[in-house]
């Protein structure tokens, strides 16, 4: 069976007065029907500008260098702009951190998501108008038939969240990119959208990619996870086996970042170091400088190893693989 | 355990003297009517002031050395607090006391100690410096000019608060720009601690980091905490991070102390149903594939809050007294207070 979306090799890079920005360089995955894939990463490693690929949202001086996105077979990096038009908002849809970027704030929301249906379906005004009610009433807002005739800022921010989700929805993807849709809500609220989002994966069959930087919100959530760091993935695989044996350094190292799974009061395990700028990344290991198991073998770069099935790491030592240990 | 674990404020003899104590303190924020709506109303027009309760009516006591954790949501008013308690905004009601000594009772040389005691970080580390100045001049001016370091001694007294916040004093003639955000928050953390304060209070000042540099700042605080006898009053929305750092946790709710009680107590046996629905919202990174299910409703506004307990509307226990009665502070065991009717019931 192949993916819903799979991306192969993917390399968006930003060609800039102060040099070629690497913010995506080879990142590999694959979604099915109905799964949640968490892509993982600290600020700078890239997971938005995926996102962002995916949907064809690239902005020179960015663009796509390499790689292919496959959507059910279909490489989206090679379509025109009119092409991915047709499927944007369509087949794929994205949701943002800041609804804000969804809403235009100067129309009602009843204007916003029957131009949305209307825009890829030849469907009479009221029909639109009852699919955009059922939409926000199965995101959960009461009394969708007011609701419509109000303006973003009559909302709160959970309810503008869920209104994007709606807008989202609206066509039934068959994947949905979040891109950190929770991050800027409360913990309450948190809990509501993610529970949208779950019974959303298991009704419709929706692919989606979740993206964040909280391990604990993928926890609950993926079925598996991609690491990023420095523009690349270092570690992927089923959510359990990722969180519970991480093989990557820096995998480890931000999983044990998290304070719940230190000792109260104890100092965290951290990571020394910050993220290096992706204008002078170090040859080799990106990861080499912050690693406490660094040897002089990783200056040649690491290349992605499926250490056991369905699990790769790109490093030379790896924790948790005890076969492997040098 | 060395945490001391104290009584909250009310209950009587604690075993340690509070260094920080709240008395009844509210916070109003209201926005004067314009000509428009004045005029409107002396015609008769039912136009009223909005205000904001804020906070409502909050006591609290902090004891020397103790980490004070106080979680809520956005709109609950910890921020609020955590500036009354800086002495940056005054209360609308009720008394600070510092050390015994009521904030609004003290003048001249006791009143500026009173503030320079107490420092505060900030969430962003990008708006809380100013982009003009050298890292050397946000961190010496104020001890320069509150005669706390000669100007003579000012580059080694500046290098040592740099080193003390995990930063290098070669960094000293840099810019904020410069740094990372980690590193900027070193800054703000330098730069508290300059004027050699004795209470932190740090408002979500680790919720705009990433997690491995996240960790190295909680690290930064606990090691300081050790050196310098440091009390703090650490604001956050994460619970994680509270629990890992407080000894005592407070928990509020639109404007409210709903809860408080030592850390362990209120993560094994919360009693307010508003604690029990915020803890089991926090996504654990030990908890997978689980059935997220989410509080009912909406925070409500702070400037029409529901009558009685706040909670009630989306409280799953809710009965007839709850809609009218604000329910008090009580202890429910040692050291640990809750705001709830159902506590009277049985």
């Amino acid at each position: 069976m192949t993916a819903t979306l799979e991306v192969r090799d993917l390399k968006t890079h930003f060609f800039t007065r102060a040099g070629v920005v690497r913010a995506v360089d080879g990142v590999s995955f694959a979604v099915d029907r109905g799964k949640v894939l968490g892509l993982v990463g600290e600020s700078g490693s890239g997971k938005t500008v995926t996102g962002f690929s995916i949907m064809g949202l690239v902005d020179p001086p960015g663009r796509i260098a390499g790689g292919k996105i496959l959507f059910k077979g279909r490489d989206l990096a090679s379509l025109s702009e009119e092409e991915m038009r047709a499927l944007r908002g369509n087949r794929i849809a994205m949701i943002f951190q800041d609804p804000m970027m969804t809403l235009n704030p100067v129309l009602r929301i009843d204007t916003q998501m029957i131009e949305t249906v209307q825009a890829h379906e030849r469907v009479s005004r009221e029909e639109a108008r009852q699919r955009a009610r059922d939409a926000l009433g199965q995101v959960g807002i009461p009394s969708p038939d007011e609701r419509l005739r109000s303006y973003p800022h009559q909302f709160s921010g959970g309810m503008r969240q869920r209104v994007a989700i709606a807008i989202a929805l609206l066509h039934k993807p068959d994947v949905i990119v979040a891109d950190e849709p929770t991050t800027a809500l409360d913990v309450t609220i948190q809990g509501q959208i993610l529970a949208e989002a779950q019974k959303l994966c298991r009704v419709t069959g929706t692919a989606m990619i979740w993206i964040t930087h909280d391990l604990s919100v993928v926890a609950g959530l993926a079925d598996d996870i991609a690491v990023m760091y420095a523009g690349r993935v270092v570690e992927q695989g089923p959510v359990d086996e990722v969180l519970d044996a991480p093989f990557h350094p820096y995998t480890v190292g931000l999983i044990g970042s998290v304070p719940s799974r230190n000792r109260r009061g104890e100092p965290l395990r951290q990571i020394p170091g910050m993220t290096p700028s992706l204008l002078d990344l170090p040859a080799g290991c990106t990861f080499r400088a912050r690693c406490p198991r660094a040897e002089p073998r990783c200056a040649e770069p690491p290349p992605m190893a499926e250490y056991s099935p369905g699990r790769f790491a790109r490093c030379i030592h790896p924790y948790n693989v005890p076969e492997m240990a040098a | 355990m060395s945490a001391a674990v104290q009584e909250v404020a009310g209950a009587g003899l604690a075993p340690r003297a509070p260094v920080m104590e709240l008395r009844g303190v509210s916070r109003r924020f209201s926005r004067g009517l314009d000509l428009a709506a004045k005029v409107a109303q002396r015609l008769g027009a039912p136009v009223k002031e909005e205000i904001v309760h804020a906070v409502d009516g909050v006591d609290l006591s902090i004891a020397k050395g103790e980490v004070v954790g106080l979680v809520g949501e956005s709109g609950c008013g910890k921020s609020t607090l955590g500036r009354m308690v800086a002495g940056i905004l005054p209360p609308s009601d009720g008394a600070i006391l510092w050390r015994g000594r009521d904030l609004r009772s003290l003048n001249g040389a006791d009143a500026r100690e009173a503030k320079l005691r107490t420092q505060m970080i900030f969430q962003d580390p990008y708006a809380s410096l100013n982009p003009r100045l050298k890292v050397a001049e946000i961190v010496g001016e104020a001890p320069m000019v509150h005669g706390i370091v000669r100007r003579r001694d000012l580059e080694p007294y500046v290098d040592e608060q740099m080193r003390r916040a995990g930063l290098d004093p070669a960094f000293r003639r840099r810019y904020p720009h410069q740094f990372s955000g980690g590193q900027r928050q070193r800054i703000g953390i330098a730069r508290a601690l300059a004027v050699q304060p004795d209470f932190l209070v740090c408002d979500e000042a680790v919720a705009a980091l990433d997690v491995s540099i996240q960790a190295q700042i909680l690290n930064l605080f606990m090691k300081l905490r050790r050196e310098l006898d440091l009390t703090y009053l650490f604001i956050s929305h994460d619970l994680g991070v509270v629990e890992h750092l407080s000894d005592r946790v407070v928990i509020m709710y639109l404007g409210r102390v709903v809860e408080a009680a030592p850390a362990e107590e209120v993560f094994r046996r919360a009693n307010h149903p508003y604690t029990q629905a915020l803890l089991s919202e926090v996504p654990r990174i030990e908890t997978r594939k689980r059935a997220f299910a989410g509080v009912k409703g909406e925070i409500p506004s702070p400037l029409n809050p529901p009558p009685g307990c706040h909670f009630h509307p989306r409280c799953p226990h809710a009965f007839d007294r709850c809609r009218v009665e604000r329910p008090a502070l009580k202890p429910v065991a040692a050291g640990h207070t809750s705001a709830c009717h159902l506590n009277d019931r049985t």
